[in-house]
């Protein structure tokens, strides 16, 4: 006890190197943990928009539909399936779809279009899909009407209550061809979407495309969305192997990628800051091994254990390593909340990629606790590490030489 | 007869393979209980050398010493520290004192290593602080002691364990006239009072006049060593 008071005492023989060391210590644990709990808030944000738009966190197929998405790849759906994969803790809802494609014409415009049937209500809770309603009203399971991207809307000169004429290739050769009034516009930050979705209810496109009970994909909305590749080994075991479980990493690899891209350039980031870091703590020490060598030759000298000079060393370097992280952490649960409710703005190159992907580029900062644990432990590990040098020098002092001046 | 220290034949010698300097040559040094004894010599004689082995810092390149009948040549180096812990208290020229330790807290710390009791400590604390004439600067930092102050609170220090003897290598080289012979008071009476042993080396003539042995030594070798007969006669004459 009476050597940890002594370790304190010490660390406040030379305010200033102290201070210095804190502050060091301080402003790499807020940074390091702005800087992370930033990208982690990026990639959630990111992925939330995009699987939300439209995949969905995980889907199930027939076998092979998602390399040819025809039809004829479609799947009857089925009560009990659904059942299996409900039973799956983490899932928390399913939705069945009928994708398609189908001409839509208007009276003398003709353009391909992506037929989505959907369960309107179901539907909602996965993709949001009433939110994103610019026009008109949602969709009612028995409506004999669709929801138009806004693009495909304005390529077609159509708004809404008029009627729309598709025309396409129904299942197993049959022809499909229907009218249907137009209820609803809705907008997609996705081009790709936007220009051709167009959504029905389920048993519409059933109808249009005489795939009666048929279904192409079940569309899943997971509670912990982390947990991605335990839920689709065990969706998959429960559903039997005439089902493809694929993930959002799987259906839209090029977002996986970007995240990991994003990640590594992050760890350079974090790389330099963990080094100044070091260097900004190797100093102080260096400075305070030079500044008491004489003191710590003299202990030894008059009968002081080198361990014991170790352990005076240890409380020190602990005490100035946690106070720092400490009041970093402390410091920064404010600042990245604050973040989160006033997200930065990405402008320039990146936020055009985003946009491409479909989404205003806003970021807020992840909350999320473990990232300011994490952080703080790494400087922590780091401050302790590099405090192994000092007492590597207690331990080979030699008190005659140390004491010479 | 009771003896302290005995030193057969001692040396030390640096850079033996290029030039070599015997710092400490073949000494003999026997040591009894309650000496009061000076180490002098020019710069460069070895006694900072010879002081050094004694007090199990540094080992002899030959021969061998015992301490109360140890050989501590043959300790390991954390057996010497626990040794040194126990048996020996030093005094150096300066710096002797940790700065962010009170005077008070500068003497305990000693005697925390030895785990010696809470209660034994004050007592013994009091009475050591006593004995150096500063009871009141207890609670004050080696920063606000004047250079004699620090050196008396170093005496205490070096008192705190109960040593078989005080090894003191220039303990009054950056103390002034006053403060010096203050300091040899001190270190005399409690020779006389305490019966403590001192080994101390020196430079200054008034210093070695309150020595009741003086040995000399020239180029690591000892080159005369008298026994003063009366101190009593000594003191007289510097208190004048
Ligand atoms: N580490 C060392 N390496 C080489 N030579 C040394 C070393 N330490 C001491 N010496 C030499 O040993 C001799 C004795 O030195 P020592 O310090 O014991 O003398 P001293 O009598 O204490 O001198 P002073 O009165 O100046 O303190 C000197 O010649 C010195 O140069
Ligand atoms: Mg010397």
């Amino acid at each position: 006890m009476w050597l940890a008071k002594m370790a304190w005492k010490n660390i406040w023989r030379n305010r200033n190197r102290t201070i210095i060391t804190m502050a060091a210590i301080f402003f790499a644990v807020i940074l390091s943990v702005i800087a992370s709990s930033l990208q982690a808030g990026i990639f959630d944000n990111l992925v939330k928009n995009v699987v939300s738009f439209y995949t969905g966190y995980m889907q199930v197929h027939k076998q092979g539909y998602w390399d040819e998405q025809i039809l004829d790849n479609s799947f009857e759906s089925s009560a009990e399936t659904e059942k299996k994969i409900l039973q799956n803790k983490n899932v928390t809802s399913v939705t069945e779809r009928l994708e398609s494609f189908a001409l839509a014409s208007s009276e003398d415009i003709t353009k391909g279009c992506l037929v989505v049937g959907i369960n309107p209500e179901k539907e909602n809770e996965v993709t949001l899909l009433r939110n994103k309603l610019t026009q008109g009203s949602y969709l009612q399971d028995n409506d004999n009407a669709v929801l138009l991207s806004q693009g495909l809307a304005k390529r077609l000169q159509l708004k809404v209550n008029d009627t729309i004429v598709l025309m396409g290739q129904g299942y197993h050769g049959a022809t499909a061809a229907g009218k249907y009034r137009i209820k609803g516009l809705v907008k997609f930050g996705s081009p790709d979407l936007n220009d051709k979705a167009l959504f029905m209810p389920l048993a519409t496109a059933q109808d249009f495309y005489s795939a009666y009970g048929m279904v192409t994909s079940y569309v899943l909305s997971l509670s912990n969305t982390k947990d991605l590749q335990p839920t689709e080994s065990s969706v998959r075991l429960a559903i039997g192997a005439g089902y493809e479980v694929m993930t959002w990493e799987q259906m839209i690899p090029d977002i996986k990628q970007h995240i990991e891209t994003d990640s590594n350039n992050m760890k350079y980031v974090q790389g330099i800051l963990y080094m100044l870091i070091c260097f900004g703590i190797f100093g102080t020490l260096l400075m305070m091994m030079v500044e008491r060598k004489f003191e710590m030759g003299m202990l030894v000298a008059i009968g002081m254990k080198k361990s014991t000079l170790v352990i005076l060393m240890l409380f020190e370097s602990l005490l100035t390593v946690i106070a720092g992280c400490l009041s970093g952490i402390i410091i920064s649960i404010p600042l990245v909340h604050y973040l989160n409710k006033h997200p930065i703005k990405i402008g320039g190159e990146t936020a055009k990629a985003y946009e491409r992907f479909g989404f205003e580029a806003i970021f807020p900062t992840s909350t999320e606790a473990s990232n300011f644990i994490h952080q703080g432990l790494i400087v922590l590990v780091i401050g302790l590490v590099l405090s192994l040098y000092p007492m590597y020098k207690i331990i080979r002092i030699n008190p005659v030489t140390a004491m010479k001046r | 007869m009771n003896t302290v220290i005995d030193a057969h034949n001692i040396s030390k010698v640096y850079n033996p393979e290029t030039i070599p300097v015997y710092a400490v040559n073949n000494v003999h040094l026997h040591l009894e209980r309650g000496e009061f004894t000076a180490l002098v010599g020019p710069s460069g004689s070895g006694k900072t050398t010879l002081l050094n082995m004694i007090g199990g810092l540094d080992k002899p390149d030959g021969g061998n010493i015992f301490i109360n009948g140890n050989d501590i040549t043959k300790l390991s180096a954390n057996e010497l520290i626990d040794f040194r812990l126990k048996n020996i208290g030093f005094v150096f020229q300066s710096f002797n004192l940790i700065p962010v330790l009170t005077a008070k807290e500068n003497v305990e710390f000693i005697m925390q290593l030895q785990k010696i009791k809470q209660s034994e400590r004050d007592e013994r604390i009091k009475q050591l602080f006593q004995q150096i004439g500063l009871e009141d600067k207890l609670n004050e930092r080696p920063s606000k002691l004047s250079g004699g102050q620090q050196q008396r609170v170093a005496v205490a220090r070096a008192l705190a364990s109960k040593p078989q003897f005080v090894l003191a290598d220039e303990p009054t080289a950056n103390l002034d006239t006053k403060s010096a012979s203050n300091l040899l008071d001190i270190m005399a009476k409690l020779n006389k009072e305490e019966n403590i042993t001192f080994l101390f080396s020196t430079h200054d003539q008034r210093v070695i006049d309150r020595a009741r042995r003086v040995i000399t030594l020239v180029d690591g070798r000892i080159v005369k060593d008298t026994a003063v007969v009366s101190t009593e006669h000594k003191e007289a004459a510097t208190i004048r």
